[in-house]
């Protein structure tokens, strides 16, 4: 009996793990094959589609595609282009959320609460909604107006950092998690005499570590993978992000190895860091679900 | 915190101001400019200035209407039969144009129609690649909405058991969302191709007897095509959030559920999901919201076609706004959509209240 009930149990182990890896095979065959194609030129790329050759790093393999993708469009450029406007925003965010959550939760000011509930209620309003009135907005806003020399916004690096430093989701996750640090910290600071600016500085963001992770991984998504917004303001290659560039690899006849390399390049050094900070990756998107 | 220590007016507002100032200035003034500019004619550039137009675009984009239309009769008065029986039928088109009996129906054209008795009842629409739109979104949120937080409850319930190695799982079935969008629709729009990797796999399975498609050239499945490849893209970050919820309910339920006997689906039904309401009600919300914002892969993968088939209201009011530099028009779409994101949020948080 006692044989039996383990072959069984064995069994369904098994079964378990062939379902699992299953779904994993679904999950991860597109990175595979575009991993793989990158390194195979036109003709075989498209040969080998119609078998298993799609996923395995066979026949003719090289970085030809690399070459020629760097050849065709300035992706150094553009690779620049998108840690710059991401990793500004990010850090500019992350400062300027978190002292508004910190002003929200532990200092008490006239307005206050109105203010708050604004911020809230932004998160209902999907970006998509304001791109086109956000889009005339800046158009039209000076940056340094002398006497008739006027710098427009648009084709800049300002135009894709500034209106992505502040946003609704990233002040909530502070003030939420600022509402569970004791506010006893806060009081005995002010009775020592501590200004304002030294206990967010030398109190709370040193506490803060696993929320600042969480917003700058939610940020970071975001911004690196921006499309709508710098696909309309910007219309320089000076100032292209990443996914924008893609549009150069468009010609009439679509070379599908420079894509599959250009896609590589821009796609597996975020892929590489989410595996690195998979943990972070995960509770941040899980910690954005628990307390909303 | 209503302490005298923490009270501080000056330093308050200094703290808040540049982060909300900023949320203000690119936030909260586009929202209300967008309705501002939706009663107008406003252009990007144009030489003439912009005027106040009220409803007009909202009339423009709106005006829908069904048009009756009877059969062709002979001098006898007996209804035109083909040779099939059908009856036959002025065009649309007689209605529509030029025509000085039927100014309402002027400039519009037919959507679809139905026929009740020998009548045939037709929908026109001033502007039938916005209904199109509207539409395709609609169409795509009910889908989307259910099966993809149905599919990522699964998931998470599946990652959820003890099993060496399930964190090598749940690594690969979130990677997905970390990878861009665009990329993404790059990738699969290369796997729907007529002679591409989907069809093969299929063919492959089915011994041959499946017949390869362009799945994104046809009308009748592009939509479906890309509602299957959005779900596959985001459904790790649901499944995360499903997880989460999961964890957050007690393991006494489960050990009390265990002891009463219960079976798998009774824990479920009476444990896990009144567990999982608050997570339920958020999931849903965000993967509305999200699949309202459909934007770019309708933008890489399709444009919009075949024939408006998958066109969107956001790849609308990016076409109009930005394309056409109809500002007015591509706001006035934009108030239209966060009206309906609106509605729905506020329904589902009806729906789903604590009762």
């Amino acid at each position: 009996m006692a044989a039996i009930a383990s072959d069984n149990h064995g069994l369904r182990l098994i079964m378990r793990y062939v379902v699992l890896t299953l779904i994993a095979i679904i999950f991860i065959f597109p990175l595979v094959f575009m991993v793989m194609s990158s390194l195979k030129p036109d003709l075989q790329l498209l040969r080998d589609t119609s078998s298993i050759r799609a996923f395995l790093p066979v026949g003719d393999v090289s970085f030809d595609n690399y070459t020629a993708a760097f050849n065709r469009a300035p992706v150094a450029t553009f690779i620049f282009n998108s840690v710059l406007v991401t990793g500004v925003t990010v850090l500019l965010s992350l400062l300027f959320c978190s002292l508004a959550a910190f002003s929200f939760v532990f200092m008490n000011w006239k307005g206050r609460d109105v203010l708050l509930s604004i911020v809230l209620a932004t998160l209902i309003v999907p970006f998509e909604t304001i791109a086109i009135p956000l889009l005339l907005l800046v158009s039209k806003l000076p940056w340094i107006g002398f006497e008739g020399f006027e710098i427009g916004w648009l084709n800049t690096y300002r135009v894709q950092v500034i209106p992505w430093i502040a946003d609704g989701l990233t002040i909530f996750l502070f003030v939420q998690f600022f509402k569970d640090l004791p506010s006893d910290l806060i009081e005995a600071s002010r009775v020592e005499g501590a200004s304002w600016w030294q206990i967010y500085r030398r109190v709370v963001m040193p506490l803060a570590g696993p929320v600042i992770a969480t917003a700058a991984i939610l940020k970071f998504l975001v911004m690196y993978n921006q499309y709508l917004w710098p696909l309309i303001v910007v219309q320089q290659e000076t100032y292209r992000p990443v996914m924008v560039g893609l549009g150069y690899y468009f010609q009439l006849n679509p070379a599908w190895g420079e894509i599959m390399a250009y896609l590589t390049v821009i796609t597996v050094p975020v892929l590489a860091f989410y595996l690195v900070l998979q943990r972070a990756f995960i509770a941040s998107i899980a910690s954005t679900g628990v307390k909303g | 915190m209503a302490s005298k220590l923490t009270t501080s007016n000056r330093a308050g507002w200094a703290f808040a101001l540049p982060g909300f100032g900023l949320l203000t200035l690119f936030i909260v003034v586009p929202f209300f400019f967008a309705f501002f500019l939706s009663l107008t004619n406003q252009r990007l550039i144009s030489p003439n200035p912009t005027e106040f137009v009220g409803l007009d675009n909202y009339r423009n984009l709106l005006s829908i209407s069904v048009l009756s239309i009877e059969p062709e009769t002979d001098d006898a008065g007996a209804v035109i039969r083909d040779a099939d029986g059908t009856p036959e039928y002025p065009r649309v088109r007689t209605f529509t144009r030029n025509n000085p009996d039927f100014q309402q129906y002027a400039g519009m054209r037919e959507w679809f129609r139905w026929h009740s008795g020998d009548t045939a009842k037709v929908v026109v629409a001033t502007d039938l690649v916005f209904w199109k739109s509207l539409r395709n979104t609609l169409m795509f949120v009910l889908v989307v909405a259910p099966v993809q937080g149905a599919i990522a409850l699964g998931l998470a319930l599946l990652i959820n058991q003890r099993l060496r190695g399930i964190n090598v799982y749940r690594a690969i079935y979130f990677m997905p969302v970390v990878v861009s969008i665009v990329v993404v629709s790059l990738l699969w729009r290369f796997l729907y191709a007529e002679d591409g990797l989907l069809n093969s796999i299929l063919g492959t399975f089915s011994f041959g007897m499946f017949e390869g498609r362009d799945w994104l050239g046809n009308k009748d499945t592009a939509l479906g095509a890309i509602m299957a490849m959005s779900i596959w893209q985001a459904v790790g970050f649901h499944m995360v959030i499903w997880l989460s919820g999961l964890q957050t309910i007690s393991p006494t339920l489960y050990e009390a559920s265990s002891i009463e006997g219960a079976s798998k689906f009774q824990t479920f039904r009476y444990v896990t999901w009144p567990g999982l309401r608050n997570t339920a009600v958020l999931v849903l919300i965000v993967i509305t919201m999200q699949a309202f914002a459909l934007f770019a892969q309708i933008d890489v993968m399709t444009n919009g076609g075949p024939l408006d088939s998958t066109s969107t209201v956001v790849f609308q009011a990016v076409e109009r706004g930005y394309g056409k530099q109809d500002i007015s028009g591509g706001s006035t779409i934009s108030v239209i959509l966060f009206l309906l994101v609106l509605t729905i949020s506020i329904t589902q948080r009806y729906l789903t209240r604590e009762k």
